[in-house]
């Protein structure tokens, strides 16, 4: 019988390192690569045009490719379970290979079309190719939950066996043998919706900073490996003006696609390493970003509510402030900080900015300053950001807002001085907020302090041109910190520096509370689902009893139903701090290096 | 729903949902076949009681629904002592409020029972409001404990003075024993807290009133005066004087515990910082000598001239913003107290030197935390290994250090967990 296959083509836009690709051409008499995108659903999403145009140009970056083999990309528009009944029949399908997509959401229709499937009778095949490692498996080596502290994730993934080898590109040879003829239609039925189609208006719109795509990604991946380039990166690591802009070698966006496999990247830095280094093994942090996205990629897998506050069991519940109008002046880079307008509007114009200058504005518009929930900033990242991942998104924005994973908190970058440190010439500012080009550098992070004849002298006068500091930043992160004091202090099994987390006072006025035992009873009970926790350990960690006014016992906001969710979620925070806790515990018995 | 239901099985696992309806089944088809004690609605009153203690509100609530018994229980003083309400608007928060018709029935059946209550209000004012409407409707109470906490911005702040003032005194009137009152962030003034000091004098032991713009150094010193048994107190710098240390110091007062001062200052060079003497310092150290003193800076790098001149007996140091290194280095000089330190920032040249001496002068230090700020690798391991395993918390950024051709990033973990007798690492930031 003819074996038809079909690759669906998802996160991993590339013919090199594509083990799903290689299972479809594999002994197949015929083969199809599709993309399925569904234009009206494509325009109402919540994806602004850079991430759309970077997405059409490795399509087209594909198709070419795959023309060069007298093949096309079908790019098919609709719904994926509206979809494949057609092309199983239309195409006589008996096999369809796509890559493994371990979040949650896109598990849910993988499982869903994998049924489809068996129904039409058609065999799939799963590979993984997005991640370094089989996410499950760092799981199952952490007692089955996944890691919360980015050490512990280290320590396990050092007891791992190397990530799988990657795989060659595709040849001519394979391809010849599935070889498909293109109807003369094809243009027609299966082309690449341009931005038009999707909704986009395109006058006016700026070449791309960053060109999507597989050739593109492999480019850069060489002048990133460019041995003297990469010595510098590794000498001087620090932060520079330089860094904030976009980088000829930045290859972050095409992770995000998969327009450059991960794996590649891993071995291509570790064998440039020990070439270098005389064989030496590679320190962990060379691999730093590639293990972050690893680590939050985990971190999610299972958690179909990683990107929300509600419901999310590592997630401290947060008393954010809503403020759309305060929302709406830091996403379009209004708010009277230089520093914090220039790199919003370097997101929006190019879709990429340097990780610190993610950590100024996340810090910002959250725990810093507009005590503004994180899911907002997310979801304006997730719009503008090429390399945005739904787990690296949330994951970071969690990290960022001091909402999970048990990071300090009393660290807040201000938006005055940090921009300072890192550009002390203004430069970045000049660059991107035009209107303050003339400004001396000596106030080109504060212009409201600047006297109004050099004001007046630049041509840009605060409150008429340029707007006002939307808040003062000393009053605000005053307040911040304090709320997030009370906050932790309700987690009364935190230890941070004691002086921000409980201050010692009058014991007497505290009585047993209430709630405390009832929630640790709970925690044990609801998290069995999970990993049933020590009891011991979890006895270590039990709440212990608020000592001061300061800590107020949580009582559940009373009356209607929908509270109670509220206080599951509270539990929930418990647990997973407890076991964040007793991560910490174990890295120091394992003496994790 | 689901917490209800574990929330019991967990606590007594006997008792689960199931086998109440078990029972009740039993009991209707084979009629008073179970003995009388056996029925969970004749537990004595005192087991239903302690039951009840280990239950959220939302639990208890459920459960007075099962019998008369049960609701009589839910209905004890006990169970009333303490209150959270919490007040948000649905524009402005995600966060649910505490059920109107609760709170009316707390006023009306339990408001004599009411000791400890906290009131959570978010950056609406009709939130704040409504707090000072029931705080005003509290009349007939004993509070010894009374909270009024902002989640989000400062709401009390934009109630109308009047209002708040009405509604707060209608509380230090009526309880007579209040011991403990935290209302940073509102206007209280001066007249209030006349009226907080006759009807409680005799009972006040902590007072946190950061941040309340409406307060003079006359005002706080009166409650000093005459509240003997003040043990904490959270105050803006611009109220401490060296009057309010001596009357802290008296004979007739108490040790003080803890002293809270947030220095803060809204536009550089606009707020000049008065000195307080090193004899009023010292004296309240003699009086009280293990007196924690905090102070948390919110100051420009040029504000910070006046501070710590001389020895000033301070003991948790926050600063917020970037800090001066010469300010630093006056710290190591003067504030041989010194338990915690977190600077937040600093500017471009190393703190080796400063953190050196921190570490040779201020032998009580036990805590550190630096954000923004830069020490060279072999400079820091200088430090920890002079205060060696006393330093039990140790937070630093990763970026702080920078690699010289002693250590680099990968030797300054093992070396610095040689001398501090345990794992360490510095904190990171996701690098995405």
């Amino acid at each position: 019988m003819a074996v038809n296959s079909v690759h669906w083509f998802r996160k991993c836009l590339r013919l090199h390192d594509n083990p799903a690709l290689q299972e479809a051409v594999n002994a197949a008499h015929t083969l199809r690569c599709v993309y399925i995108l569904d234009p009206w659903f494509a325009g109402a999403a919540n994806v602004g045009i850079n991430r759309w145009r970077f997405l059409g140009e490795a399509l087209e970056d594909l198709d070419n490719s795959l023309k060069k083999f007298n093949s096309r990309l079908f790019v098919i528009r609709g719904q994926p379970t509206d979809v494949f009944p057609r092309l199983f029949k239309e195409w006589k399908v008996t096999r369809l290979t796509f890559e493994y997509d371990p979040e949650p959401y896109g598990k849910e229709r993988d499982g869903a079309i994998i049924k489809m499937a068996q129904e039409f009778g058609v065999e799939t095949v799963v590979r993984n190719s997005h991640t370094l490692y089989n996410l499950d498996r760092i799981i199952e080596m952490n007692n089955n939950s996944p890691p919360l502290t980015f050490k512990r994730f280290q320590t396990i993934v050092s007891r791992l066996e190397l990530p799988r080898r990657p795989l060659p590109v595709i040849t001519q040879q394979q391809m010849e043998k599935c070889c498909t003829k293109i109807s003369e239609n094809h243009e027609q039925l299966y082309s690449i919706p341009s931005l038009e189609e999707l909704g986009f208006r395109t006058e006016r719109l700026p070449p791309a900073v960053w060109r999507g795509g597989e050739s593109e990604a492999l480019d850069r991946l060489n002048k990133h490996l460019d041995k003297k380039v990469w010595v510098a990166n590794l000498e001087h690591s620090r932060i520079n003006t330089c860094s904030l802009y976009a980088s000829p070698t930045g290859l972050s966006p095409y992770l995000r696609f998969g327009c450059l496999s991960c794996r590649v990247l891993y071995y291509n830095l570790r064998e440039l390493y020990m070439k270098l280094r005389k064989h030496s093994s590679p320190p962990p942090s060379l691999f730093g970003q590639l293990l972050w996205r690893e680590f939050f990629y985990t971190a999610a897998t299972n958690n179909p509510n990683f990107d929300r506050m509600e419901g999310n069991p590592i997630c401290v519940q947060i008393p954010w402030d809503q403020n759309p109008e305060a929302l709406a002046k830091w996403a379009e880079g209004r708010t009277g900080f230089p520093w914090i307008d220039a790199i919003m509007t370097q997101l929006r114009q190019e879709g990429w900015i340097h990780h610190l200058a993610r950590h100024a504005v996340a810090c910002f518009l959250t725990r810093g300053d507009l005590w503004i929930s994180w899911e907002s900033g997310m979801k304006v990242f997730e719009e503008l950001l090429l390399d945005a991942d739904w787990s690296v998104n949330a994951g970071s924005w969690m990290w960022l807002s001091c909402s999970a994973f048990f990071q300090q908190f009393f660290h807040c970058y201000c938006p005055v001085g940090f921009g300072r440190r890192t550009d002390p010439s203004g430069d970045y500012i000049r660059r991107y907020v035009p209107i303050l080009k003339d400004y001396p550098n000596r106030y080109i992070y504060e212009p409201w302090n600047a006297p109004e004849s050099v004001q007046k002298a630049a041509n840009c006068v605060v409150g008429v041109d340029y707007p006002k500091p939307m808040i003062n930043h000393a009053e605000g992160s005053r307040l911040n910190i304090e709320r997030m004091k009370q906050v932790y202090q309700q987690l009364s099994h935190y230890r941070g520096l004691s002086q921000l987390a409980s201050v010692p006072t009058i014991q007497e006025e505290a009585e047993p509370p209430m709630t405390d035992e009832s929630q640790t009873s709970t925690s044990s009970s609801s998290s069995s689902s999970s990993s049933p926790p020590h009891p011991t350990v979890m006895d270590k960690y039990k709440p212990k009893r608020p000592t001061s006014l300061d800590l107020f016992p949580q009582l559940p906001p009373a009356g209607t139903q929908v509270c109670v969710c509220v206080c599951v979620s509270i539990c929930y925070v418990h647990v997973c701090l407890c076991v964040c806790f007793r991560e910490r515990e174990r890295e120091r018995e394992l003496g994790c290096v | 729903m689901k917490r209800g239901q574990t929330g019991l099985q967990s606590k007594c696992p006997a008792f689960s949902a199931h086998e109440k309806r078990a029972n009740r089944q039993k009991k209707a088809t084979s009629g008073c076949a179970q003995s009388y004690t056996e029925d969970w609605g004749n537990l004595p009153h005192h087991v239903v009681l302690q039951i009840f203690q280990h239950l959220s509100l939302i639990d208890r609530a459920k459960a007075s629904s099962v019998c008369r018994r049960w609701n009589d229980v839910f209905h004890t003083p006990d169970l009333w002592r303490r209150f959270e309400f919490e007040l948000n608007q649905p524009a402005t928060s995600y966060l649910r409020s505490t059920h109107p018709d609760l709170i009316q029935q707390i006023i009306k059946k339990h408001a004599q029972h009411l000791q400890y209550v906290s009131f959570k209000v978010d950056s609406c004012i009709e939130s704040a409001e409504a707090a000072c409407d029931i705080l005003s409707q509290l009349v007939n109470c004993t509070i010894k404990t009374l909270g009024l906490i902002s989640t989000a911005r400062p709401s009390f702040m934009d109630v109308s003075q009047s209002h708040f003032v009405s509604a707060l005194t209608v509380v230090f009137v009526n309880s007579k024993s209040l011991s403990s009152i935290k209302i940073d962030d509102t206007p209280v003034d001066d007249p209030s807290l006349k009226v907080l000091v006759a009807n409680n004098s005799d009972t006040l032991k902590l007072l946190k009133m950061s941040s309340c713009p409406h307060v003079s150094p006359a005002g706080i010193l009166c409650v000093a005066d005459q509240c003997h048994g003040l043990r904490e107190l959270a105050l803006n710098y611009h109220l401490l004087s060296d009057e309010l240390l001596l009357a802290l110091s008296s004979e007739k007062h108490v040790n003080l515990e803890h002293l809270r001062i947030d220095v803060a200052s809204e536009n550089p060079g606009q707020t000049h910082f008065h000195t307080i003497k090193k004899s009023s310092w010292e004296a309240l150290v003699r009086h009280s000598p293990k007196v924690n003193i905090v102070m948390y800076f919110f100051l420009y790098e040029e504000e910070f001239e006046p501070f710590f001149r001389e020895e000033t007996p301070v003991t948790h140091l926050y600063f917020g913003r970037a800090v001066s290194k010469d300010m630093l280095g006056r710290i190591g000089l003067n504030c041989p107290r010194l338990v915690e330190l977190v600077v937040c920032a600093n500017g471009l040249e190393p703190l080796d030197e400063e953190l050196i001496r921190i570490a040779e002068r201020c032998k009580s230090l036990t805590a550190i935390g630096l954000g923004e700020c830069e020490v060279t690798c072999s400079g820091f391991v200088e430090f920890v290994k002079m205060c060696g395993g006393r330093l039990t918390q140790l937070s630093i950024m990763e970026e702080v250090l920078i690699p010289d051709s002693s250590y680099n990033m990968e030797q300054i973990h093992s070396e610095v967990s040689k001398h501090l007798g345990r794992i360490w690492f510095p904190d990171m930031m996701p690098t995405w």
